[in-house]
């Protein structure tokens, strides 16, 4: 098992710069998913630290040991590609193999530790079957078994689950964490579905266009997100966003969203901390997330009417789109709590939950009320 | 039916306009080439087959006479033809294994990016579009003992290639493996570029050498294609006649089909050459088919 940083990584293909200046150091042990949209640079970074891709600029250390110029071979990692990757014309059990065979090992050893690993990721029963007599989730079964039975230094996985129908997915899910748990093999991890991300990292490292925008645990990037972009990438439905400005009269501070499109009411040391944060009074984004806007069906103090205008019963809760001016505003809500859409209802906005953010740059301004 | 599955024909088509239908158009397309393979395909196979059991000669008007397995029993007895068959083997064995590794070993090398690859690669091919007289001709011509480019390069003084009763045959077989290796190359570069890519990668992660990976994960995987060449190659050399022909007077070079085109058409001896083709056509269809039980198991997997 090993630690892996990289340093200053960049990667270009041709003019596209695809990796820029990427710091990231995976602890040993370490379960890390690398998440982002598509064409974000992710993938490359893995394949970059497996050996499949050379980077134009920057270390990559394995242990210590800068390995950017080693083979893939060399590197002692395993790698789990999204479409499997297994040798068509053999069997499982020699798909399994084929790592311990390549190597020249003895067969009594190779058959050992075949057997050891079909039995940990439970599929003792398939080993005499070809790739094409496989359902999607054994062929990945048996391409992570390919992947264990080297016990590497390292895990990466591009996508595994990618290719396999939801509920599958889901379970694979548990069978990933279970087996990661096992065998505490460090493993840095390939997703664009921010789900499965938090539901396997121990830290998520968020990319977009080549950047790493923030490192943190699931429930770190959750709460504090660096930047919108993160705001907006986790967390599904998705993070309410949209312009804002404080007004204060008196000692009532409040935040007007939109252009003068409603104002909600907020504590009253808020400008002093926009101003902690040397933000003064201009504009900012207000970002919070749909269960941060509290939903009354009376008028409660501190709430203000707005009009419901869609509503997604989605089983456990419903979403509910509010009307505030011209701006809508996602609500999560007890299932059935508002009754139907074009309703007046009553809204406010949990200071513990908003996010404040730079309206150029989208960088967070850490500004934030007490709870979380 | 099959005109079940067939497009319905386009309303603002011209033969639309002219009142042809679906199966009409079916029919001028089909039923010329039924017509040309039944008269000079199917029609002489059968019509040969009745003669091969005669003593029909086709330049004499002497009655035919109805001779049962005389031919064959001949035939099967005879040395010569014997030897005949055992200079098609050796022709066969060492043209067919040149080309198929001259060609896969060029197909690998040209299985990468460079420059002009693709003017390259059509440069290879040439051979195989040439006319087999054409590259009979000349090859004499390279091989010829006074002024050949292939003795003055390899400097080889004055030896006869093709004179040479113990070399003959190989010379021919030389340039056959000329000829035709580019159409190994070219089925076994379908086959190489058909090997996906995460396979090697895959491999490459698995700490394999480049030898375990090209035995273990290319060979196999090109091994149908690789397959379906050598049986168009093996059937093909089996029926050699033209280069062989043109090049060398030879006894040593006499190819069955050879012996077949003498016995046909210079013995006229036609009910016995019948009763030979047939034996050839077995011949051929036995290898063909053990090969083809081969290329099925290869594409199983």
């Amino acid at each position: 098992m090993a630690e892996i940083v990289l340093r200053d990584v960049e990667k270009f293909f041709g003019e596209n710069y695809v990796i820029r200046k990427l710091n990231l150091t995976i602890q040993n042990k370490e379960f890390v998913v690398l998440l982002g949209p598509s064409g974000c640079g992710k993938t490359t970074t893995l394949r970059a630290i497996a050996g499949l891709e050379e980077i134009d600029r920057g270390d990559i250390l394995i242990d210590g040991k800068a390995v950017q110029n080693l083979p893939a071979g060399d590197r002692d990692i395993a790698f789990v590609f999204q479409l499997f990757a297994l040798y068509p014309h053999l069997t499982a059990y020699e798909n399994i193999a084929f790592p311990l065979r390549a190597t020249g090992e003895s067969r009594s050893q190779i058959d050992g530790q075949v057997r050891a690993v079909a039995k940990a990721i439970q599929i003792e029963h398939l080993l005499s079957r070809r790739p094409s007599q496989l359902s999607g989730g054994d062929m990945q079964r048996i391409a992570i078994g390919r992947a264990l039975v080297r016990r590497p230094k390292a895990m990466l996985m591009d996508e595994p689950i990618g290719a396999l129908d939801a509920k599958l997915r889901e379970e694979m899910r548990t069978e990933l964490k279970r087996l990661h748990l096992e065998n505490d093999s460090t493993t840095v991890y390939v997703t664009h579905d921010q789900v499965e991300a938090m539901s396997l990292a121990d830290r998520i490292a968020i990319m977009n266009e080549g950047v790493l925008q923030q490192v943190g645990s699931p429930t770190e990037v959750y709460r504090h997100p660096a930047n919108l972009f993160v705001a907006q990438f986790i967390g599904s439905p998705v993070m309410n966003v949209t312009k804002a400005s404080v007004q204060t009269s008196g000692a009532v501070a409040s935040v007007v969203v939109g252009e003068g499109d409603g104002s909600f009411g907020f504590p009253s040391e808020l400008p002093q901390k926009m101003a902690a944060a040397s933000h003064g009074q201009g504009d900012f984004m207000l970002g919070i997330r749909p269960e941060g806007v509290l939903v009354s069906r009376q008028q409660a103090p501190g709430y203000v009417p707005v009009e419901a205008h869609i509503i997604e019963p989605l089983g456990a809760y419903d979403i509910v789109d509010l009307k505030v001016g011209r701006q809508f505003i996602r609500a999560r809500t007890a299932s059935g709590y508002v009754g139907k859409p074009g309703e007046t209802v009553y809204a406010r906005l949990d200071e513990s939950q908003t996010h404040f953010f730079h309206p150029a740059t989208g960088e967070s301004l850490n500004i934030s009320f007490g709870g979380a | 039916m099959a005109t079940a599955v067939m497009n319905r024909l386009d309303p603002r088509s011209r033969a639309a306009a002219r009142g042809w239908s679906d199966l009409t158009i079916r029919n001028v397309f089909i039923i010329p080439t039924i017509v040309f393979l039944i008269v000079f395909n199917i029609f002489p196979l059968i019509y040969s087959l009745g003669y091969s059991f005669t003593d029909f000669s086709a330049a004499s008007n002497e009655p035919v006479q109805f001779v049962g397995l005389q031919n064959y029993r001949d035939l099967l007895t005879d040395e010569n033809i014997w030897s005949n068959f055992v200079i098609t083997a050796k022709y066969v064995i060492v043209s067919v294994a040149g080309q198929m590794l001259v060609g896969f070993g060029l197909a690998l090398l040209l299985n990468r990016s460079f420059a002009f690859k693709g003017l390259v690669t059509t440069l290879l091919l040439l051979p195989m579009m040439m006319s087999a007289a054409v590259v009979g001709l000349f090859w004499r011509l390279l091989y010829s003992p006074s002024w050949g480019p292939i003795n003055y390069i390899f400097g080889l003084g004055d030896f006869a290639w093709l004179s040479d009763p113990d070399t003959a045959l190989y010379a021919v077989a030389i340039t056959d493996i000329w000829m035709w290796a580019p159409f190994v190359m070219l089925l076994s570069l379908a086959g190489l570029s058909a090997v996906p890519k995460h396979l090697y990668e895959a491999a490459a992660i698995d700490r394999a050498g480049s030898w375990y990976t090209f035995t273990r994960i290319t060979l196999p995987l090109v091994s149908p294609l690789l397959m379906i060449a050598l049986i168009f190659r093996t059937m093909e050399a089996f029926k050699t006649f033209d280069i062989a022909y043109i090049m060398s007077t030879q006894p040593t070079t006499e190819l069955i089909s050879i012996r077949l085109y003498k016995q046909a058409f210079q013995q006229w001896d036609t009910g016995k050459s019948c009763a030979l083709a047939y034996i050839v056509l077995i011949m051929v269809l036995a290898i063909t088919n053990m090969y083809v039980k081969y290329l099925n198991r290869a594409k199983e997997r």
